[in-house]
């Protein structure tokens, strides 16, 4: 069972939490101005990348917060976890922070 | 009385004590510290069962965990199936018997406890053999928080099964001083009888401690079977050491036939000769071991046959021991009915098998190298790599977290298993080890010869491989590979399942790599590239009572009652599982069935005045400046309108525009409502709130928090309901007009503050009275005694059922199912259209959602007024002839709820039928047990539908 770290209260185990889809997906300004299309990519459309992937969670059995993560779908392993107000990672932060030791 | 094979000094056994146990219907005895296998050899019993699909004898064929053959029924103290003999501690009163294949379940229910247990270690050692004890004492000297498990009943790994020595005196000596130095230290956790039989990610190992199954019926009540140890660990060392592999040859299955270092054990730990007259074949150095203790211990030897051409320094050895070593030559195969008689020994060279003969025994000892056990690694994804010079697979990478030592990791002498356990763990220290981490001095062991690999030898008995078994327990045989890749299949995953090796109980400990080489012979490639199936969690198996622990029956998932559980038990009342909620489903009187309660209580709730407890029902409070436009934006229609003392009913759609939850809303101030939901529905609806407000509304001040179990609810529902509400809180105006529907009202009682509102789920007058839980039952009480006069009937949740649907009020969930919009349950009245945008809004414009032939919620009138519908039951074209047409048959919807009404006298069905409000008038079909049964489709409100009753 893998350690999940919640920004707030610290690496959990997986069971604590639950899995909230892909991140960086807004709600849309103004949904009456988007066309089907639009909205049904809004709705039902998300990636499915093969590796890294950004995804909300949320520590239902804990501190009930939602946050962010970049998880590799094929290894698993959760290379980072991020508040929702901090920006995307980019993929040039993201090796940095692997060199820096900084990502859990 | 002497056990036949029992040495008459040594083992590890209590000879003072004897113990009776049955085998096979036949008493017998042995002694505390006997497994039953060892206690079955020492009577000269090697068989235990015939084989699952050929009926061939088996037997023992190895020590501990890898054991293919001696699998046992236990049926005393509790019957248990598929255990192995070799792993089944002795005790008074143990009764097993051998099985071919399948065991049988207990059937009566097991009143034992078994209980889990969280641990979390800087270190934890999996093997308490030389390299694990080394490791944590490594470990815990260096102030380490240590935990050591093991799964044999005492420390020592293969030094139980030796005569090595240590510091010049019985290896056992240090053993033992290494345990006591371990119990001393305070931060360390040594479990014996206990399996790691998981590892996972980040440091997670599961482990099976048998606590009390060595004691059989003396085994105290109060003490758990067995303990599921979680163990969270920075740092894991495996020294599970390594499972002795067999050679295949034709008829290698017979009893007598078993692994040499086995038999070491048997005759080192539990004093026992496992044959008079042996013979021994091998591919390497250990199996001399095996013949020079045998010999010694009496057994007569008649020869070794090693299959190396060059053979073994140690020949001259046995030599002087008088025991012929036949270099250079292989045991081709077997006679024998219930035992081995005869090896058939012949020479080998090149790969070929010259002329044989027959050497007389009655156990034939083999060995084909060591295969590390490396399960624990690979589970963790550990990759393995296989090597050529052992003829084995290793771990092939550094984990974070897990490392690998002693035998498992492949050092083959003793001396290189205490410094492999103590650099491994010195690898695990923050700090620097401690002064006093010394190891003991281990005698310099002699330069090994190189194993043969040697997987099978070939088959000269005309057989055809069909009896050169490689997994004894599943029957499966060398011409079974040959079979396999025959009809195609490369991957040894592929292999394991076409022939079943290694799906048995053992997984394929003996197996699984003879698999990976003969399969890899058969198609000319390297082993390498043959691999090994994926290792599994269990390592060993695990009853499933053991990992269900304390959460069986009611403890199963948590029971929640309301404050008046008590009254309703003692009311009679009949409980139904409501999500983890116990409600009354309904009151029976004497005599009463469920029928005639329900049809019973509704009619009071129509004619006079009911009760019911809805305790349950979902409520969440929701503060804050922008209170109201979380609801507006989260809610179908308007609430920011709602007056303060008023209720409004509501109803919640996810992004795709489909209903997820209803209810009602109370405005208790400017910045404060109480949000109702579906009993099942609060966490949801609660945890949906916080989605939004944390992931796409940060901006919105605003809380959400539930206090469903702050206020119990009774609806007092009825033409009569005013009279009783009027007469227990006389402070309020309860007419129509002071207090109209969708109102609610504050007031106290003795000074409690209660809260009333006029919401109604029957379409009934009705008040719903808020009350803190702890003066619950003190207010049903006068609400009951209020309502004396007037027949108050307390009602359970079928009859609310009953009254809602009658009303055509939707249960979410049960009339509807993901794929319904508030348009689809006709309640285009609770949708807003002055909100610019709401959660849904957009989705009700999609083509999909504006097709006329969505289901609809419509009623259903049996034609029959009789025949009560199943519920889910389909729904088809009106059929002229009454007779399904031949499949597939056109289905129109289903019926979602269905039931008797005392109201309407006769039975009635909510349902979703396609483009039901078209079809009203009609009448349709529904399969009932075979038969058509004519229905009328209806609007779904069947009683009241001008909504005259809700003001009394």
């Amino acid at each position: 069972m893998q350690l999940i770290a919640c920004p707030w209260c610290g690496p959990r185990e997986e069971v604590e939490f639950h899995y909230g889809g892909q991140a960086h997906v807004p709600y849309p300004d103004s949904p009456a101005e988007l066309s089907d299309e639009e909205w049904a990519h809004y709705v039902f459309f998300r990636d499915n990348p093969k590796g890294r992937f950004a995804e909300r969670w949320n520590h239902s059995a804990g501190c009930r917060r939602w946050f962010n993560a970049i998880r590799d779908t094929a290894t698993y392993r959760f290379e980072r976890v991020y508040r929702l107000d901090d920006p995307k990672p980019g993929v040039t932060e993201l090796a940095r922070s692997r060199e820096e030791g900084t990502a859990p | 009385m002497t056990s036949p094979f029992r040495t008459s000094t040594g083992g590890r056994i209590d000879r003072a004590t004897t113990v009776e146990f049955t085998f096979d219907g036949q008493t017998l005895r042995g002694h505390p510290g006997d497994t039953l296998a060892s206690a079955l050899l020492a009577n000269g019993r090697h068989q235990i069962a015939t084989s699952i699909k050929l009926g061939r004898p088996r037997g023992i064929a190895a020590a501990w965990a890898e054991d293919p053959g001696g699998l046992v029924q236990i049926e005393e103290p509790f019957p248990e199936p598929m255990l192995l003999a070799t792993t089944v501690e002795l005790h008074e009163g143990l009764a097993a018997h051998g099985l071919p294949g399948q065991g049988r379940l207990a059937d009566v229910p097991d009143s034992a406890r078994y209980d889990a247990v969280h641990h979390h270690v800087d270190v934890l050692v999996v093997g308490a053999g030389p390299a694990g004890l080394a490791a944590a004492l490594t470990a815990a000297r260096a102030g380490a928080r240590v935990a050591l498990v093991d799964e044999q009943s005492e420390a020592g790994g293969s030094l139980l099964s030796g005569t090595e020595r240590l510091d010049d005196a019985p290896a056992l000596q240090w053993v033992a001083a290494a345990v006591a130095e371990l119990a001393g230290l305070p931060e360390v956790l040594h479990l014996q009888r206990t399996t790691a039989f998981g590892s996972y990610d980040d440091g997670f190992v599961l482990a099976l401690e048998r606590r009390t199954d060595h004691l059989g019926a003396a085994a105290p009540k109060h003490v758990s079977r067995q303990r599921v140890w979680r163990i969270r660990a920075r740092s894991i060392v495996v020294a599970t050491g390594a499972h002795e592999r067999p050679v295949v040859f034709a008829d290698n299955d017979r009893p007598g036939i078993m692994l040499a270092g086995a038999a070491r054990t048997f005759l080192h730990r539990y004093g026992v000769l496992p044959g008079r007259e042996a013979v021994v074949f091998t591919t390497n150095d250990s199996a001399y071991d095996a013949a020079l203790d045998l010999h010694r211990a009496g057994v007569h030897v008649q020869a070794v046959v090693d299959a190396r051409p060059e053979g073994s320094p140690r020949r001259a050895e046995c030599e002087r021991a008088g025991i012929r070593v036949l270099s250079g030559a292989v045991v081709t195969g077997t006679r024998g009915a219930e035992r081995i008689t005869h090896a058939l020994v012949a020479p080998f060279a090149d790969g070929e098998v010259g002329a044989g003969s027959a050497i007389t025994c009655d156990l034939l000892l083999v060995s084909g190298g060591w295969n590390p056990a490396v399960h624990l690694f690979s589970q963790a994804r550990g990759r393995l790599r296989y090597d050529a010079a052992l003829g084995a697979f290793l771990p092939g990478e550094e984990l974070d977290g897990l490392a690998v030592a002693g035998s498992a990791a492949g050092v083959p002498d003793l001396a290189g298993c205490l410094t492999d356990g103590q650099r491994v763990a010195r690898a695990t220290l923050a700090g620097p080890p401690a002064a006093d981490d010394r190891l003991p001095t281990a005698p310099e062991s002699a330069v090994p010869t190189p194993p043969l690999v040697l997987w099978r030898v070939p088959d000269t008995s005309g057989a055809d491989g069909s009896t050169s078994f490689v997994d004894l327990q599943r029957d499966a045989t060398v011409a079974d590979i040959a079979r396999a890749i025959g009809a195609g299949l490369r991957s040894i995953e592929h292999v394991k399942r076409y022939t079943t090796i290694g799906t048995a109980h053992d997984q394929g400990k003996t197996s699984g790599v003879l698999t990976s080489g003969i399969t890899a012979e058969l198609l000319a490639i390297p082993v390498q590239d043959t691999g090994t199936t994926t290792f599994r969690p269990p390592y060993t198996p695990v009853a499933f009572a053991a990992l269900a622990g304390r959460d069986r029956g009611r403890l199963f998932d948590p029971e929640r009652v309301t404050a008046l559980h008590e009254w309703h038990v003692a009311a009679g009342a009949v409980f139904e599982d409501v999500g983890q909620w116990k409600r009354p489903r309904h009151y029976p009187r004497p005599g009463e069935d469920m029928e005639a309660a329900v049809l019973r209580e509704c009619a009071a709730a129509r004619t006079g005045v009911g009760i019911l407890d809805g305790s349950t029902l979902g409520k969440i409070d929701v503060q804050g400046p922008d209170a109201a436009v979380l609801l507006d934006r989260l809610y179908t229609n308007l609430m920011s309108s709602l007056k303060v003392g008023s209720v409004r009913y509501g109803v919640m759609c996810g992004v795709d525009g489909m209903v997820i939850d209803d209810g009602t809303v109370l405005r208790l101030a400017e910045d404060r409502f109480l949000v109702l939901t579906t009993t099942g529905g609060a966490a949801k609806v609660l945890d949906w709130m916080e989605e939004w407000v944390q992931t796409e509304w940060p901006d919105l001040r605003v809380h959400c928090t539930s206090v469903t179990e702050q206020w119990c609810t009774f609806p007092v529902v009825g033409p009569r309901s005013r009279d009783v509400v009027g007469a227990v809180f006389p402070q309020v105006d309860v007419s129509a007009e002071a207090f109209p529907f969708m109102t609610w009202r504050d007031t106290t009682l003795d000074g409690v503050p209660v809260r009333l509102a006029r919401i109604s789920f029957s379409g009934e007058l009705a008040f719903e009275v808020y009350v803190n839980p702890w003066y619950a039952v003190a207010v049903w009480q006068r609400l009951l005694d209020a309502g004396r006069p007037y027949g108050i009937t307390p009602y359970g949740t079928e009859t609310m059922h009953v009254l809602r649907a009658e009303k055509g009020y939707p249960i979410i969930g049960q009339d509807t199912d993901g794929t319904v919009t508030p348009h689809d349950l006709g309640m285009a009245w609770a949708v807003s259209k002055k909100k610019p945008d709401f959660v849904g809004k957009r989705s009700f414009a999609r083509p999909a959602n504006q097709d006329p032939l969505r289901k609809h919620l419509v009623g259903l009138l049996p034609v029959d007024r009789q025949t009560v519908l199943p519920e889910g039951s389909q729904i088809v074209e009106f059929r002229t002839d009454g007779r399904l047409p031949p499949p597939p048959v056109p289905m129109l919807g289903h019926v979602t709820s269905s039931y008797r009404s005392a109201e309407l006298a006769r039975p009635f069905a909510l349902a979703l039928v396609k483009g039901g409000r078209e079809r009203i008038g009609e009448t349709v079909h529904v399969p009932v047990d075979g038969t058509l049964v004519p229905v009328e489709v209806t609007g779904p409100v069947l009683v009241d539908p001008e909504g005259a009753r809700r003001d009394g």
